[in-house]
C-alpha cells in the first residue's frame, strides 16, 4: 500500500512511455539528486568524497557503458579497461597539445576516440559471439595496455610514463589537478554521470534499444524484422566505449590526478563486468546499484573493525575483506542471479501489496 | 466458406512474387528441386506438405535467409539477386516462425514496436536527447502499435515480458510484429500449430481479417487441412523437395498424388 498506482491513470502515450511514469519514483529519483547534488558536497570530508564517492561516480560511468554492450547489446566484452585507458590518455594528448580548449569538450572528443577504438574491435562481434567474443576483445585489453606504455607518444616522452591531469577550469573554477578541491572534481563528475545515465536511458527506450535488445534476444528474428545487424552492433560498440572512455578521462582527471596503465589493467576490466552483472544486466539502475556495491563494500569492510573498536593486523584484515566481499558476491547471486536491479523490482512489487501477504 | 469471405471487397491482383525452378541443397540433401509457384497480390496462399517437404525452406528463401543454388525469385516484378533478409524486410517482406520467435526479454508493447524499426527515421542522436522529432516519431508509431494491439485482442499483456506468456498468446504477438511491419507480403510459418481449436479459430480469423482489412497478401505454411483448406485461395503441395500439385483447394484435395503423398500409396 506504500506503493501504489492504482487510481494513476496515463491519458497520453508520452505519460505512459515516460522514464518514471509513477509519481512515487519520481519523487525518490528528485530526493536521491536533492541528496547527490546538495547535501554530499556539504557534509561529506575530503576523504568521503575521493576515496568512496568520486570512484563510485567513475564506476557508475563504466559501468553503465557496459551494461550497455552487454546487458542490452548481448555482447560480452572484456576490454573495458582497455577502453578507458584510451579515454584517460586522449583526454591528456589533447588538452596538452590544446591547452586552451575546454576541458569537457576535450572529454567528449576523447570520448569519441575511445568509440572509434570501440568500433574497431568491436568488428569480430560480426561474426563470433558469447564466450569467443569475450577473448577478441582481451585482445583490446591487452593491446591497448601495452600500446600506451610502449608508445611514448602518448604520455609526451614523459620518462616516468605516468601522465598527469594538468589544471583546468571550467567557468573559472578550477576542476583538475592539483588546486582542484574534491567537491569541485566530485560536481563535475556528477553532472557528467547524470547527464550521460540520462542519455542512456533515452537510448535503451527508443528505437536504438530496442534493436540492441532484439539482437541480444534473437538475433536471426532481428535481422527479418530489419534490424542491420552489422549497424546495431558496431552502435552498440561504439557507444559503450565512448561511456568508457570518459569514465577512463574522468579517472585521470576527476579522481586520481596521475596514473599509469595499471590503473586500467584487466582487474578493472573484471571490476566493472562484475558490477554489472551483480547490479543487473539491462538496466542502467542496475549499473549505479553494481558499482556502489563493488565500490562501497570495501571500503566498509576496511573501516568496520576500527568502527567496531577491532584491532587488527592489516594484513589480516585486508584477508578477511577479500574473503567477505568474495562471500557476498557468490550470496547475492544466489539470492538473486538477475542482480540488484530485479531486486529492487520484486521489492517494488511487494511493497504494493505491502501489508497484505497475497 | 473462404471465398465468400468479404466476397466482393477483396480484389486479387497481378502476380506479385514468382518462383520459377528454384533448387536448394544443404550437402547432399536437397531441399528443394525445381519448385515453381507464383502468388498474386492480395490472395492467401498455402503451402502443405508432409514434413521435411521443404515448406520452411521455401520461406527461407522468400525472406532472403537462404540462397538458393538455382532457378529465380521475382518480387514485385524485380529478379532477385542474393540478398541479406534485412534486405527483403525493407522491401516489404515480414514472418513469423514456426517455433516461435520473439525477444523474449522486452515486452509485448516492445516486440510490436520493433515492426516498427525501418519506418522510423530519427538517428541515434536525436533519440540519445528524445526531444522533438525523436519523441513525435515514439508516440506516432506507438500509437500505430496500440491499433494492433487492439486488432489482436492483446491489450491486457502490453507490458508483460513476453517469455512468460503462454504459446498461444506469444504466437499472437510474434504476428502483431509482423504486422507492424505494414507488410505487402507476410510469411506465416504454421501460424496455428500446437493450438487448440478456439486458438485456431482466433487466428484463422486474425489472418483472414488481414487479408482482408489491409489487403496483405498472405502465404502461409499448415498442417491443419481443415484450416488450409477453409482460408486459402490457392494451394501448393510440396513433397520431398518437389512441387506435387497447385491449385485451389478443391483441385489438391481431388489430385491423387497428394492424396498418395498424404496417407501413403502403394508402390508396385
Amino acid at each position: 500500500m506504500l506503493y501504489r498506482e492504482s487510481g494513476q491513470f496515463k491519458t497520453s502515450y508520452e505519460a505512459d512511455q515516460a522514464i518514471l511514469p509513477i509519481p512515487q519514483d519520481r519523487w525518490f529519483l528528485m530526493a536521491v539528486l536533492l541528496i547527490a547534488y546538495l547535501v554530499i558536497p556539504a557534509v561529506s570530508s575530503e576523504y568521503m568524497l575521493q576515496a568512496v564517492l568520486i570512484p563510485f561516480l567513475v564506476f557508475a560511468m563504466a559501468a553503465i557503458g557496459l551494461n550497455l554492450l552487454l546487458g542490452y547489446a548481448g555482447q560480452l566484452s572484456l576490454g573495458t579497461g582497455g577502453f578507458m585507458a584510451v579515454g584517460a590518455y586522449m583526454t591528456y594528448k589533447m588538452t596538452t597539445a590544446w591547452p586552451d580548449m575546454d576541458i569537457i569538450v576535450v572529454f567528449l572528443l576523447s570520448g569519441l576516440c575511445a568509440a572509434g577504438v570501440g568500433i574497431i574491435f568491436g568488428i569480430p562481434s560480426l561474426r563470433i559471439k558469447g564466450f569467443y567474443l569475450a577473448v577478441a576483445t582481451l585482445a583490446a585489453q591487452f593491446f591497448l595496455s601495452w600500446m600506451f606504455n610502449k608508445v611514448e607518444w602518448f604520455y609526451n616522452y614523459n620518462p616516468s610514463g605516468t601522465i598527469t591531469a594538468p589544471p583546468r577550469t571550467v567557468f573559472g573554477h578550477v576542476v583538475t589537478g592539483p588546486e582542484a578541491t574534491a567537491e569541485t572534481r566530485y560536481m563535475v563528475a556528477l553532472i557528467l554521470v547524470t547527464v550521460f545515465a540520462l542519455i542512456a536511458k533515452n537510448l535503451v527506450r527508443g528505437r536504438v534499444g530496442r534493436s540492441w535488445m532484439a539482437i541480444r534476444d534473437m538475433d536471426i528474428a532481428a535481422e527479418i524484422i530489419g534490424f542491420k545487424p552489422y549497424q546495431t552492433k558496431l552502435l552498440a560498440f561504439a557507444i559503450s566505449s565512448f561511456y568508457c572512455g570518459i569514465a577512463g578521462a574522468m579517472t585521470l582527471f576527476l579522481w586520481l590526478g596521475s596514473v599509469e596503465t595499471e590503473a586500467f589493467a584487466i582487474n578493472i576490466s573484471f571490476q566493472v563486468l562484475f558490477m554489472v552483472i551483480i547490479g543487473g544486466l539491462g538496466s542502467i539502475l542496475g549499473s549505479f546499484l553494481g558499482a556502489a556495491f563493488i565500490t562501497l563494500v570495501p571500503v566498509l569492510l576496511t573501516n568496520a573493525p576500527q568502527l567496531a573498536g577491532l584491532q587488527m593486523a592489516t594484513d589480516l584484515q585486508k584477508h578477511l575483506e577479500v574473503m567477505i566481499f568474495g562471500g557476498l558476491i557468490i550470496f547475492f547471486l544466489i539470492v538473486e542471479p538477475h542482480g540488484f536491479a530485479r531486486l529492487w523490482q520484486i521489492t517494488k512489487e511487494k511493497l504494493r501489496r505491502w501489508p497484505f501477504p497475497y | 466458406m473462404a471465398n465468400g469471405n468479404g466476397g466482393n471487397r477483396r480484389r486479387i491482383g497481378g502476380v506479385i512474387l514468382n518462383v520459377e525452378d528454384v533448387s536448394l541443397s544443404f550437402g547432399g540433401v536437397q531441399a528443394l528441386e525445381q519448385v515453381t509457384f507464383s502468388v498474386r497480390e492480395g490472395e492467401i496462399r498455402a503451402i502443405i506438405g508432409p514434413n521435411g517437404a521443404g515448406k520452411s525452406s521455401m520461406l527461407n528463401c522468400i525472406n532472403g535467409f537462404y540462397h538458393p543454388q538455382g532457378g529465380t525469385i521475382t518480387y514485385k516484378g524485380n529478379k532477385r539477386k542474393q540478398m541479406r533478409p534485412h534486405e527483403a524486410a525493407a522491401q516489404g517482406i515480414a514472418r513469423t516462425f514456426q517455433n516461435i520467435a520473439l525477444f523474449k526479454g522486452m515486452t509485448t508493447l516492445d516486440n510490436i514496436m520493433t515492426g516498427r524499426n525501418l519506418k522510423m527515421r530519427r538517428n541515434f542522436l536525436w533519440q540519445a536527447l528524445y526531444i522533438g522529432p525523436a519523441r513525435r516519431e515514439e508516440m506516432e508509431h506507438r500509437a500505430f502499435v496500440e491499433q494492433i494491439i487492439d486488432f489482436l485482442e492483446i491489450q491486457a499483456i502490453r507490458k508483460q515480458p513476453v517469455g512468460k506468456l503462454p504459446y498461444g498468446l506469444q504466437k499472437r504477438v510474434e504476428l502483431g510484429r509482423a504486422l507492424a511491419a505494414e507488410p505487402d507480403l507476410l510469411l506465416l510459418d504454421e501460424p496455428m500449430a500446437g493450438m487448440n481449436t478456439e486458438e485456431k479459430e482466433d487466428m484463422c480469423r486474425f489472418v483472414l481479417d488481414v487479408n482482408d482489412e489491409f489487403g496483405t497478401t498472405i502465404v502461409l505454411i499448415e498442417h491443419d487441412m481443415g484450416v488450409v483448406m477453409d482460408i486459402s485461395d490457392r494451394v501448393v503441395v510440396l513433397d520431398y523437395g518437389k512441387l506435387l500439385a497447385d491449385g485451389t483447394p478443391d483441385d489438391v484435395r481431388g489430385n491423387k498424388q497428394v492424396i498418395d503423398a498424404y496417407l501413403g500409396a502403394v508402390h508396385d
